[in-house]
Order: C-alpha cells, then structure tokens, then sequence
C-alpha cells in the first residue's frame, strides 16, 4: 500500500522531484565553492601578521575587524532569516529586483564563506610554525610561504570540515523555500499541496536528500585519498639498470 | 681570508629577558665554526638572528659589507644566501623530497624545473637521498629526513650553511649519518655555522669554537685550544660536564 503510493507519487511526479534535486545541488555546489573561496580569502587576510609600524598596520586592523564583524554576523543569524532580509530587504528597501535564484546562491555563499573563514583560519593556526619558518629561510616571503607550503596542507587538512559544510549545505538550502526558490522542498510541498497526499513526498524528497549527502560524502573522500597519494613509495632505481648501450656510448666518449 | 659575515654588538631581548648580550662575531669564507654552550645561552638565538628568524634588539649584521638590518635591505634576497638546517627538520610536508629540493629553486630563485631537479639530484646525491626523491617525508626516518633538509638547503646554492643543533632530534643510530654528511660538506670547503652539542663533531671539523653562555660568548678559539685547554672558568665547568658523557 505505502510502496505503490510511492510509486504512484513518483511515476506521476518524477521530473518535478528530479528538477528540484538540481535545483538543490546546483545551489548547494556554486554556493560550497564560492564560501570556500570567501573563507580562504577572509581566513588568509586575517592570519597575516600585523607589522609593528607603517601605514599598513591602521589598515589591516581596519579590514580585520569588518571581517571579523562579517563572520560573527552571518554565523549568528538564521540563514532563512537572511534569505528574507536580503531578498526582500533589496527590493523593498534599495528598490533592486533581485533574481531569486542569485540571491539564493548569493545567501548560501556568504554564509559557508562565514563558516569556512573560521575553518580556514584554523587550518592555517594548526599548521607548524616550522613550516613557516623554513619556507622564510629559504628565502621565500608571506605570499608565496601561504601560496606554495602552507595552504595546500590547509586545504587538505579542511577537506573534511568542508565536507560538513557541503552536506550542511545540500540540507539548508531547503529553508530557501521562503523566497520560493524551487529546490527539492519547495517542489515536494508543491507536490504534496497538489495532491493532497503528505508523507509519501516528503519522504521520498527524504531518500533523495540522503543519496545526494551520501554521495557527496563518498566523493570527498575519494579526493582526500587522492592528495594523499599513495601509502608506499617508489625507491627511484640505478640508473645503470635502465641505461641502453647507446647512452653508455655517448657517456664515455 | 673574506670576511662574510660580520656581527657587531648584536643584543636580542624577549620582553625583559636579554637573551644575546653584545656579541661580537664573525665567519669568513670556507671556515667551519661550531657554537657550543648549554640549553638556554642564547646558541640557537643567535643563528635564528643571522638569518633574521628572531628580530634583533640591536647591533649590527654585516653580510659581505652590506647593513642588512638597514630597512631597505630585501631580506628574502638575504635568506636565499644562508642555507637554514632545523632541528625538527621541518620539510615541506606537501611536497615529496625532490619537490622539497626544487620549490624554492623554483619558485625565489626562478630557476627552470629542469635546472633546479638537476640541482637537485646532484645535492641529494650528495647526502645519499637521491633514491628516495618519491618519497613524502612522513615515510622518512629521522636521519634521512635531516639529510634531505640539508639537500634542501644546499639545492639554493647558499654563501654559509647555518645548522640550528641538526642532531639534538635524532636517535642515537641516526645521529652518526647526519654528521657524517656534515663532515663531507666541511671537506668540500662550505662555509658553516653549527650549533651543537657533539662535542665530538666539534673537535673534529670545526676550525673555530665559540663557546657561548648567558647570552655572551665567553671563549672562542681552535677546537684544541677552546674543548681542551679552555682559559674561562666557565668554559672548563660546561666541559668537564659534557666531555664526561665521552
């Protein structure tokens, strides 16, 4: 009875559960990669040391306390409160027109990059402070230290923070239905409202849901493992070993 | 013999705690120096000085008679002169130990990928890592983590070595490998700077001892006349206590 409900449900309404799924992921995957790019810009910007004197000390305090002010905001507001405030808040009060799906991806950016900018900030406290200071001795200074040792290791080393974020992500777009953003729970109370029939939607918009965290949790781990590289290394063999007798030749002439 | 480089009245305090008094110092070209001294007398400071990781208090520091405390100076232009060994060897942990040796080649002194790993080689060759170049440091040793980092350092092609105790985190086994290498470099004519505890290593290769305690340097010499004959006081105490352990 409740499987061919389901069933029912789906044959009848598979494409709008489908074109929700998309909705969800493609806001949840732009919105991961520009608050990971917000969060290692914001986290690199307020990890630089503050120099004891010159110009630049007044303004790095200056853009480190808007920043500061930036994460505490987004991180202690509701992201559905924010998606109100700023839709409608730009078109009643600024008079802009928003489209709703970039202010959707607009509000899930700025509040990962939030999120990331701590886990970044973090990821580059954690790191040795001897990885710095060999990468200044041997000559190397702030920009290509972070660029070239540093935050590769940041990265890896957030890889499963971010990961949380992206499945946090895929969830909370759902409160996203307020500006009437078709994502995956918007369609399913469409679905619902349209046939009067409540749970079996919602719990397959449940499976679906769980199959797009799932799967994203897999991939992530796979690429962790990936930077990894392999456990065992390869001894780099004699070179005689693997010399032609041509190169023998021209080696000795 | 060139004077490369020369340190007048360095001081270096931490909050109130003077660590490096006055001291007054210098390495000339080829000349292998080893700085001796307890835990705490300011050794380590010191070279973290020369290379500008510790902001001095004071003084000077003269490399080829160039100020290089002087604001205008490029201290990454410096750094790329001074090879730094650590104790805790700190290698890039992203990189495997020939991207190690080429980053910096590479990336501060501009050099092609072919010319650096060529470099390269010839650096790992010489502290015996070359057939290790797949290898990410964690599936290093000790020792060869040490020996890859001296590699690392010497890729850059520096003036003077600096080797901040090279083998105070070594196991007992390994600690022989690393001097070993040591040794090697002192017979090829490198200029060196080593602050250590091998006392040992020091009558050895060293052609100078500084002895250093509380902040200043006390004695300094030949091996034979600063680890055998010392004239301090001081320099006997610390001597008889560490000579015992031979």
């Amino acid at each position: 009875m409740f499987f061919q409900k389901i069933i029912t449900i789906l044959s009848e309404n598979w494409q709008m559960f489908l074109r929700g799924a998309a909705m969800t992921l493609y806001i949840s995957v732009i919105g991961t990669i520009f608050g990971f790019i917000i969060g290692l810009v914001v986290g690199v910007i307020r990890t630089i040391p503050i120099p004891e004197r010159g110009w630049r000390k007044p303004l790095l305090k200056v853009i480190n306390w808007l920043l500061s002010a930036y994460v505490e905001f987004f991180r202690g507001t509701p992201m559905m409160v924010q998606a109100m405030v700023i839709y409608y808040g730009s078109a009643e009060a600024l008079g802009i027109d928003m489209d709703r799906y970039a202010a959707a991806i607009f509000i899930v950016s700025i509040n990962t990059g939030a999120y990331m900018a701590e886990i970044v900030r973090g990821g580059i406290i954690s790191i040795d402070k001897g990885q710095f200071e060999a990468a200044h001795a041997i000559g190397m200074n702030h920009f290509q230290t972070m660029v070239y040792v540093v935050m590769p290791q940041v990265i890896r080393n957030i890889l499963p923070a971010t990961g949380n974020e992206f499945v946090i992500n895929i969830k909370d777009t759902s409160v996203l239905n307020v500006i009437s953003v078709s994502e995956l729970f918007f369609t399913t109370k469409s679905i619902a409202g349209s046939t009067f029939i409540f749970y079996p939607p919602f719990f397959i918009a449940c499976l679906i849901y769980f199959i797009m965290t799932f799967t994203v949790t897999r991939i992530l781990r796979l690429i962790e493992k990936k930077l990894d590289g392999p456990e065992n290394f390869i001894l780099a063999g004699n070179q005689m070993q693997v010399a032609r007798p041509e190169d023998m030749i021209r080696k000795n002439s | 013999m060139e004077t490369i480089i020369e340190i007048q009245h360095l001081s270096k305090t931490f909050g109130t705690n003077e660590v490096l008094r006055d001291i007054d110092f210098s390495v000339k070209k080829g000349e292998v120096v080893c700085i001796i001294g307890s835990s705490g007398s300011g050794k380590s400071t010191l070279l973290r000085c020369i290379n500008l990781l510790e902001k001095p208090s004071g003084g000077r520091i003269i490399y080829r008679g160039e100020d290089i405390l002087d604001e205008k100076h490029d201290i990454h232009a410096y750094r790329t002169k001074l090879g730094m060994v650590f104790q805790q060897f700190n290698l890039f942990n992203n990189y495997n130990v020939l991207g190690n040796c080429i980053v910096g080649q590479m990336k501060v002194l501009k050099r092609s990928r072919e010319e650096a790993t060529k470099v390269a080689m010839k650096y790992l060759k010489v502290v015996g890592m070359d057939q290790y170049i797949n290898a990410k440091p964690r599936q290093l040793s000790g020792g060869q983590k040490q020996r890859v980092a001296i590699a690392r350092a010497l890729s850059m092609e520096p003036d003077v070595m600096l080797f901040d105790e090279p083998t105070s985190a070594l196991d007992p086994e390994m600690v022989g490998e690393v001097l070993k290498v040591m040794k090697e470099l002192a017979e090829l004519g490198l200029t060196m700077l080593i602050v250590t505890h091998e006392m040992g290593f020091a009558r050895d290769v060293a052609d100078r001892v500084v002895f250093m305690d509380q902040g200043v340097i006390v004695e300094e010499g030949p091996p034979e006349q600063v680890l055998l004959n010392p004239v301090q006081e001081r320099t006997r105490e610390f001597l008889s206590r560490t000579l015992n352990q031979l």
